[in-house]
């Protein structure tokens, strides 16, 4: 029976908040462009809603607005937007699960680059041979090239 | 064969990368899964351009197909349109209600565009886009079936054609209401 009315009282509220609210709680400015530019602007993908000037991007702010001034909290108008777009409407993706792997893997990738440019250097510094092996110059060569020098080449 | 480990370093590194970079390639940016497929289609209340009323919780029952266009999509939301008055007028007996959802638009090209189609069926105007955000719309035309017992269950972005509205249509009409 909790259930029911819980069931209820859910159906309730998100009715009051599909239709168009009347400001009652007084919003603040600052955190609309905060949510918004957390969003992603649904038909330019690249922008944020808080940059974009689309008509959809100024609809969306005003949705943010209207759940705000409703009493929601920001989080539950993220939510609001994540549950009908997916986290595809999120710019930055949520630290957590598969996920967490975007913000690892750079981090774990330029670690690796280091060791293996220090490994690299301390191979080369031991061993200064190695970086630029030198070919022995066979004697008959050398000689060739000393007369070519001083001019006394050929006849 | 000292160091040897060094030269696959490179490979190692890069062909993931490409991997990563042909896949992404391969995959269509506007194909988003929605999140809302099986679940409880959102209701609303819009007002027709007709002035009627058009609840879609009225609509409990019937299978519903919810078309949101706008008068400048052009060519998409022109190549659907016959489509759609097609499968209206033949699925219109069958338990089946098509709706239009116009979003983003001016009403006078949006009158003219109705108008040019003639389309029999219900179209409102979403002057806030408070509906097309309910249905996760990202662009246009995108179109939603719903079953009789009001859940969305396919979600088609794009230019519907009548293949694929008779597809989706004849399969839920199959399901027990």
């Amino acid at each position: 029976m909790i259930r029911f009315y819980s069931a209820l009282a859910v159906l309730a509220v998100s009715a009051v908040l599909s239709a168009p609210a009347p400001a009652a709680v007084p919003v603040d400015e600052r955190v609309v462009h905060e949510l918004a530019a957390q969003l992603r602007c649904v038909v330019c993908q690249t922008l944020s809603v808080a940059d974009s000037p689309s008509e959809t991007a100024n609809q969306m702010r005003q949705i943010i607005r209207e759940r705000l001034a409703a009493g929601e909290t920001p989080e539950q108008v993220r939510q609001y937007f994540v549950q009908r777009y997916g986290e595809w409407i999120l710019l930055a993706p949520p630290k957590e699960g598969f996920n967490l792997l975007v913000w690892v893997v750079p981090f774990v990738g330029l670690g690796a680059g280091l060791v293996l440019v220090v490994i690299v250097l301390r191979r080369w510094s031991r061993n200064p041979a190695a970086a630029a092996p030198s070919t022995p110059v066979d004697p008959a060569m050398r000689e060739r090239i000393r007369r070519e020098m001083s001019g006394g080449g050929h006849p | 064969m000292k160091g040897g480990w060094l030269r696959w370093i490179i490979p190692a590194a890069v062909v993931p990368v490409l991997v990563l970079l042909a896949y992404g390639f391969w995959t269509n940016p506007r194909e988003i899964p929605s999140p809302l497929l099986g679940r409880p289609a959102a209701p609303f209340v819009l007002t027709t351009f007709d002035k009627a009323p058009l609840t879609l919780q009225d609509l409990r029952g019937k299978v519903v197909l919810i078309n949101f266009w706008a008068s400048w999509c052009i060519p998409a939301c022109y190549d659907e349109a016959p489509a759609l008055e097609r499968t209206w007028l033949a699925y219109k007996d069958k338990g089946v209600m098509v709706i239009g959802v116009n979003v983003q638009d001016t009403e006078e090209p949006a009158r003219k565009f109705l108008a040019r189609f003639q389309h029999s069926f219900p179209n409102a105007p979403d002057p806030r886009g408070y509906v097309a955000v309910e249905y996760g719309v990202y662009g246009v035309p995108e179109t939603f079936f719903i079953d009789r017992r009001g859940r969305v269950r396919f979600k088609h972005v794009g230019a519907l054609t009548d293949e694929t509205a008779r597809k989706r249509l004849d399969s839920l009409l199959e399901e027990p209401s």
